[in-house]
């Protein structure tokens, strides 16, 4: 079967985001752009399923603008066999993305749909359930373990409570959560075959999909900033504290 | 018209999540529904919550497990009827809503932490480094809530009505097959009032265990952990708070040896006040921490939780 791995350019995780002066949004210019570190691990995981003979191709797509090709040489370095760029500069919402994945997979019929469980940007964790829901397809959210049994796919999910298991019949999507594996680097030799690999780039109206936004965004402001503590010289200065704030 | 809850509960009991959704929902105005998919002793105890006008009790045994693939058509269809549906922001909430929004053809307003307007709302992006205000132009809205951004109804006081109500049941696409659930007779982590976490530098899960448990017993909290100590294995990853795990705001929050890693304050910098123990006075937890101590945990810990 094929693997649908969608995959998204964000900011570096590591990357402290600034807030524009103007209250439009948070500061990308010049910034250093990484791949969703949730999609590195859908990525790994439709790698491994190919390597334990699950899987017989890994299609990774992006939707966003022309430098995501970038996101998706690296995807097409740690493994996946050839891309899609849905190229637009606007910015997409989930809804929007969602629609456009699912005519990419009326067209390519992959059996899993691999797909992180949130960007670290936008915060939204919403892309992969409507997938699902446009497909009529079964969800298996917040994946720690993956494994694929005959027709049906057996997940484990990381839910408030603990962990629960699962068992959704195929094909089906599914969204990484960070312990479902240890993502791997991308070899130089890797890299520069990468380059060689098939990328298309192809736009939202090439599938139909109308990707102006639902929700506008009025305002965004830094967070409230917390005011300076105290450093104590010791822990009986640090139980005097805790004391004095109602703590025994 | 009305707003519908989608209840997350616990057993034959309402989780406390839920009645912090109930108090964003009566913010939006209109009459508060609640909807149960479980059992009718939760219906009942649903009924009871201080501002909710009416319960639907979904009793189907498809509907039991919070499958999303049954529950989300279930929701769906009851939609004519609602203006907005809202859940707490739990996996569970995180799970189902989306799939609704998606079948109303929607988008989702996710994790929100206050109310601006009849469609208008703040939500925190880029792990809580800043606050979007951002108003839906559907004609219905989908809602999840960060319910430590909301008071919680009284649990008591209510008299709704409960009425049963029925879906399409099982789709047929998915089963649940087990729960793993984990242990404690700690406070739940979300709710408590006092956390107790520990990071990266407590070396291992007996060492976790030796360390941190005296102290969250000496002051009743529950325990949380960076997601260095739980991908390290010192403790299962339902402690785990952070972007990526539990959003929590304690009265007290006491981070033991973690560095604050902008991925982890954004689950805990709304607690309301933040000790910090850590031996590098670099560490950036110190620049969030109201009061800090810079100190080897392994000499400090187990002197506070003797003199506390």
């Amino acid at each position: 079967m094929k693997i649908l791995v969608p995959v998204k350019r964000v900011i570096d995780y590591n990357v402290k985001p600034r807030v524009k002066a103007d209250g439009s949004g948070v500061d990308l210019a010049n910034v250093k752009m990484s791949m969703n570190p949730f999609c590195e691990i859908a990525v790994e995981e439709a790698i491994r399923l190919k390597e334990a003979g699950k899987a017989e191709e890994i299609i990774a797509v992006s939707v966003g603008p022309a430098k995501a090709q970038e996101t998706l040489r690296t995807a097409l370095a740690m493994g996946a066999d050839r891309a899609i760029l849905v190229e637009t500069e606007d910015a997409v919402e989930p809804l929007a993305v969602a629609k456009i994945l699912k005519a990419i997979a009326d067209e390519e019929q992959p059996g899993l749909v691999m797909l992180g469980k949130q960007a670290i940007d936008d915060d939204s964790n919403q892309t992969g359930q409507m997938l699902a829901a446009l497909m009529g397809r079964p969800q298996g959210t917040f994946a720690s373990e993956v494994a694929i049994e005959g027709d049906s796919v057996s997940v484990t999910r990381e839910v408030d409570g603990g962990l629960e298991t699962v068992k959704l019949t195929l094909p089906a999507i599914v969204t990484t959560d960070l312990r479902l594996n240890e993502p791997r680097y991308a070899s130089l030799p890797n890299i520069m075959k990468a380059k060689k690999k098939e990328l298309a780039v192809k736009t939202p109206a090439d599938y139909g999909v109308d990707t102006t936004p639902r929700i506008t965004t009025i305002h965004v402001a830094e967070p409230p900033v917390r005011k300076a503590g105290e450093i104590v010289a010791d822990v009986d200065a640090l139980v005097a504290k805790l004391k004095a704030l109602g703590v025994t | 018209m009305a707003n519908l809850v989608l209840a997350e509960t616990a057993g034959d009991a309402i989780a406390d999540a839920t009645l912090a959704t109930v108090t964003a929902a009566a913010q939006l105005g209109g009459d508060v529904h609640v909807l149960v998919a479980g059992s009718a002793a939760a219906a009942d105890a649903a009924a009871k919550i201080a501002g909710v006008s009416k319960v639907l009790h979904a009793g189907d045994a498809a509907y039991a497990n919070g499958l999303a693939e049954n529950v989300a058509p279930l929701i769906a269809g009851l939609m004519d009827g609602y203006d907005a549906v809202l859940a707490p922001a739990t996996t569970t909430g995180k799970n189902v809503l989306p799939r609704v929004a998606a079948m109303l053809d929607v988008m989702q307003l996710s994790d929100i932490i206050a109310v601006d307007g009849p469609k208008a709302f703040k939500r925190p992006i880029y792990a809580g480094n800043a606050i979007a205000t951002v108003e839906s132009s559907d004609p219905k809205l989908v809602i999840t809530v960060r319910t430590t951004a909301f008071e919680k109804a009284a649990a008591e006081g209510g008299s709704a009505s409960v009425d049963a109500v029925s879906g399409a049941g099982d789709a047929g696409i998915s089963q649940f097959v087990k729960l793993d659930a984990v242990k404690s007779d700690r406070p739940e982590l979300t709710s408590a009032g006092i956390i107790v976490s520990g990071g990266r530098a407590l070396k291992d899960g007996p060492t976790f265990e030796q360390y941190i448990t005296p102290l969250a017993d000496k002051l009743g909290a529950a325990i949380g952990a960076s997601r260095a100590a739980v991908d390290a294995g010192y403790v299962p990853n339902d402690y785990q708070v952070g972007q990526t795990g539990k959003i929590v705001a304690p009265e007290l929050y006491v981070a033991v040896g973690i560095s604050g890693a902008i991925q982890h304050l954004a689950g805990m910098k709304d607690s309301k006040v933040i000790v910090a123990i850590n031996k590098d006075p670099d560490a950036p937890i110190f620049q969030v921490a109201d009061i800090g101590l810079v100190a080897d945990l392994f000499t400090a810990v187990p002197e506070l939780t003797s003199k506390l």
